[in-house]
């Protein structure tokens, strides 16, 4: 593990998170009701990417370096586990179970389901 | 009128910063601990678990302080955004759990991902539930030579 690496995939990490920053932000700007849609966007189209550079090493020969800057880097930085579980407690803590299960319970199938189509699509 | 944060250049470079140290937090850990020989991902689930049981208590205590100063939203952005958002993934899980389904493990990937989300759902708990005390004892110890006779 060289000292190159590790700066690249933490400067790729931080690019990552920036990108979440600003599309959370811009979903959030349009997306004005209770249930937090923009994290599930990011975890989501996060969790695509992911599949898709994971697909491209297992098929299409990337190399395991760019698949740790891609996968660990920038999916990584990101998507968030951490934010998705504040927003399920602040909706249980609002009484909203019903929001806070969906998000829960929807957020790892869709994370999964959109793993597993980016894998898929890589093995076609 | 104040322009949202996210279109704040400095803010999105506090956010880079931030998540910049989390990710290299989190990949130095994962380096560290690794897969367990069972196929349980252990690194990712340990970081998602303390992440969220940090982002929690940040969080609550961020809240707590009343009214956001710039000082707070720099803190919020660079160490809770940036660091904390950076250091928990669930695009790992994700993928984690899609490789275990993949290779017929499908009790572990199941396990794995309910275990990830209940955790860390009290983690956060645990979180917040600290902060929320250590914000009362506190207050009730600035308030005390008030309330003395």
């Amino acid at each position: 593990m060289s000292l190159l690496l590790v700066s690249l995939v933490s400067v790729v990490g931080g690019i990552g998170a920036a990108t979440r920053f600003v599309v959370d932000g811009s979903v959030r700007s349009r997306w004005t009701r209770v249930f937090p849609l923009a994290t599930l966007v990011v975890n989501v189209s996060g969790s695509l990417l992911i599949g898709l550079l994971t697909g491209a090493s297992l098929y299409h020969g990337l190399g395991p370096r760019w698949l740790v800057v891609g996968a660990t880097g920038f999916c990584g930085g990101f998507t968030t586990f951490s934010t998705a579980m504040v927003e399920t407690v602040r909706l249980i803590q609002a009484g909203d179970l019903r929001r806070a299960t969906v998000n829960a319970v929807g957020s790892v199938l869709l994370c999964l389901g959109a793993a597993a189509v980016g894998v898929g699509i890589m093995a076609v | 009128m104040t322009r949202s944060p996210h279109l704040d250049p400095r803010l999105v470079a506090v956010v880079a910063v931030g998540g910049a140290v989390g990710t290299a937090a989190r990949w130095t850990l994962t380096q560290t601990v690794g897969t367990a020989p069972s196929g349980w991902p252990t690194a990712t689930f340990v970081e998602n678990l303390l992440g969220s049981f940090l982002l929690g208590a940040l969080l609550e205590a961020l809240l707590r302080r009343g009214e956001e100063s710039g000082r707070g939203t720099v803190v919020r952005l660079g160490a809770g955004t940036g660091v904390l958002g950076g250091f928990t993934t669930f695009s790992s899980l994700a993928i984690e759990m899609e490789r275990l389904l993949a290779a017929g493990q499908v009790t572990l990937a199941l396990v794995y991902g309910a275990l990830s989300v209940v955790l860390g759902l009290l983690a956060c708990v645990a979180g917040v539930a600290l902060a929320a005390r250590h914000h009362r004892w506190r207050h009730e110890r600035l308030r005390l030579p008030d309330e003395a006779p």
